[in-house]
């Protein structure tokens, strides 16, 4: 319980770098950060174990974390300056000129905890079964975790991916799916929908967990379950429901806050609905 | 009349890589491979059979293979993924291009059936835009080989080199004329004749074409300085300004449209440095077509016989 209330504060805090970054650039995807800013603090902070100030490529040892839904990069950096991988300060950087903070997460500028490039969507889960077959390669016991949006899994290569997981019985893998019901255009049942999510997912033979992707409590027992299930033949997928803009009422439930800044003035009143629990950076 | 290069057998440059695949496996434990449901047409399969927890079978889904082999570096792997050069790249260009060439993964794209002498398949299957589809990538490497000798010691070059690389080969048998014994140096084109008339810079299956046309240009009195450009990217700028200084004329030969290929990069810096008369033996804004490989290397102009037209063209207008 007290673990639980110490990731919420942390939880909170990057919210409010998340909200800061976007609005001093007044460019990036607050929506989806939001709601994805559970998950990342519970994974980080709880559940992977992980070398924030030795980071190297091969993370021999440890446990990986792709973000193939790219766009939600501000809430991935804060999380990781938060854990010790770089200086938080360097937040404000984020999508300037010269940063490593770029608009998409990339390896080109070396920032430690990013493996690769993401931000063109659908590949992240074909990098994540890459990377644990080579866990498996070189006897290395850890996890490798892998964030999709569900927007995102309207590509096809998402199912390349999913077909050949199975089929390799990579059980050391663990996907999320972000099913906020929401992508750019407006929600996914009226864009394309995807009906029958779960049902897809087990037909194509992958274990499937559910959970409230915004609760962390149920996150951390729901990661442990898919722990108990792996190395069984089978990848795991966790569909967790989330709220796109969640923690600020009014980007809650709506598209609109997918790509959009928040004003000065939306940004001063998304704070007060977010106490500073860390220390802004 | 003898001529200075020689070949006991014809074999496929495929073949090459498929041997020079296995060694990897026996020398270098860190080599995996992957092979989208062509592991026999890739020459795979020796690779498969004694190294099968290496070997991962992909399917018909090129996008995922080229995405797991860059999450397969992670962990310092090093990934062969093949397929028919169309389906290496334009079928996957944006996975290439995020997951690879800006991640800088040390992925080796291995394409073979490449360009028209894939043959009786046709167009469909016959890419001829692969080579500037890759050379505009950051960070990649693009090399095409010019016998089955060559693509085997290439393929044991690139395993040592660190990064993104693409490595072109066919599918057709070619004279096997290079040294098996010669270490393959990326980035350094290899003089396989000297002469001041003329500088003729092919690549791939053109190499041999062009052998034969400095044979017979020897005969009417020109003497050609040919380069064998395996390596398109990085292109060695030094050899060939230094012979273009000497020649004052290119030609340029490939298998590949002219648009992206070898002339183009030629091109690019010869009008930089040093402009001079240039003409290609390429393929120019078409398609390929069903037929023999010779009926279609003939109907396309890229035999010996249009790289000696190109030359007596290219010397005409140098005077």
């Amino acid at each position: 319980m007290e673990n639980t209330k110490n990731l919420e504060a942390i939880a909170i805090q990057v919210r409010r770098d998340l909200l800061r970054m976007i609005h001093a650039k007044n460019s990036g995807h607050p929506g989806g950060s939001l709601g994805i800013t559970d998950l990342l603090v519970t994974l980080y902070f709880d559940i992977m174990v992980h070398d924030p100030e030795n980071f190297d490529m091969d993370g021999t040892g440890q446990d990986l974390f792709f973000l193939s839904n790219g766009h939600c990069s501000a809430a991935w950096y804060s999380v990781l300056a938060r854990s010790g991988y770089f200086p938080v300060e360097e937040l404000a950087t984020f999508r300037a000129i010269d940063s490593r903070l770029q608009g998409h997460p990339t390896t080109a500028e070396h920032l430690p905890g990013i493996r690769i490039a993401s931000g063109s969507l659908g590949q992240g889960l074909s990098v994540a079964c890459g990377a644990a077959l080579a866990k498996k390669l070189n006897d290395d016991s850890r996890f490798v975790y892998c964030l999709c949006g569900d927007g995102e899994i309207e590509e096809g290569q998402i199912w390349e991916a999913a077909q050949f997981a199975q089929a390799r019985k990579i059980d050391n893998l663990i996907a999320f799916i972000d099913h906020n019901g929401q992508q750019i255009d407006g929600t996914i049942k009226d864009v394309l929908n995807l009906n029958h999510l779960k049902q897809k997912w087990e037909a194509f033979n992958w274990e499937v967990l559910e959970c409230n992707g915004n609760d962390i409590k149920e996150l951390i027992e729901t990661i442990r379950s898919a722990h108990d299930k792996s190395g069984k033949g089978k990848p795991i997928v966790i569909i967790m429901k989330t709220e796109m803009g969640k923690g600020v009422d009014f980007m809650m439930g709506s598209h609109k806050w997918h790509g959009i800044a928040p004003n000065d003035e939306q940004l001063e009143k998304a704070l007060s609905q977010l106490e500073e629990t860390l220390g802004d950076y | 009349m003898m001529g200075k290069y020689t070949f006991t057998e014809k074999k496929d440059t495929r073949s090459g890589f498929g041997a020079g695949l296995y060694e990897l496996g026996k020398t270098n434990k860190n080599v995996v491979a992957l092979c989208a449901d062509l592991t026999g047409s890739l020459k795979m399969n020796d690779f498969q059979k004694d190294f099968p927890d290496r070997f991962f079978q992909a399917g018909i889904a090129e996008a995922n293979m080229i995405g797991t082999a860059a999450g397969l570096t992670i962990g310092g792997k090093i990934p062969f993924a093949g397929t028919f050069a169309g389906f290496a790249t334009g079928r996957v260009y944006d996975q290439i291009r995020q997951s690879v060439a800006y991640s800088n993964k040390n992925v080796k794209i291995c394409a073979s059936h490449a360009g028209l002498t894939l043959g009786e398949d046709g167009a469909t299957h016959q890419i001829l835009e692969d080579i500037g589809l890759m050379k505009m990538l950051p960070n990649m490497t693009v090399i095409c080989t010019c016998d089955y000798n060559q693509t085997k010691t290439a393929t044991i070059a690139v395993a040592e080199h660190e990064g993104p690389v693409y490595l072109r080969f066919g599918r057709p048998a070619v004279p096997n004329f290079t040294d098996p014994g010669q270490k393959f140096e990326i980035g350094k084109a290899q003089q396989l004749y000297e002469g001041a008339d003329v500088t003729i810079l092919a690549t791939g299956h053109l190499v041999w074409e062009a052998v034969e046309a400095c044979e017979a240009l020897i005969k009417i009195g020109i003497n050609a300085d040919l380069f064998n450009i395996h390596t398109i990217k990085p292109f060695d700028v030094d050899a060939v300004l230094r012979s273009v200084k000497k020649t004052g004329a290119v030609v340029t030969a490939e298998e590949h449209m002219i648009n992206g290929g070898l002339f183009d990069i030629t091109a690019q810096h010869v009008a930089l440095n040093r402009p001079v008369p240039m003409e290609a033996v390429a393929v120019f804004d078409k398609f390929g077509e069903s037929g023999t490989p010779d009926e279609l290397m003939k109907k396309y102009g890229l035999k010996t016989v249009n790289i000696i037209n190109a030359v007596e063209k290219v010397l005409k207008r140098k005077q």
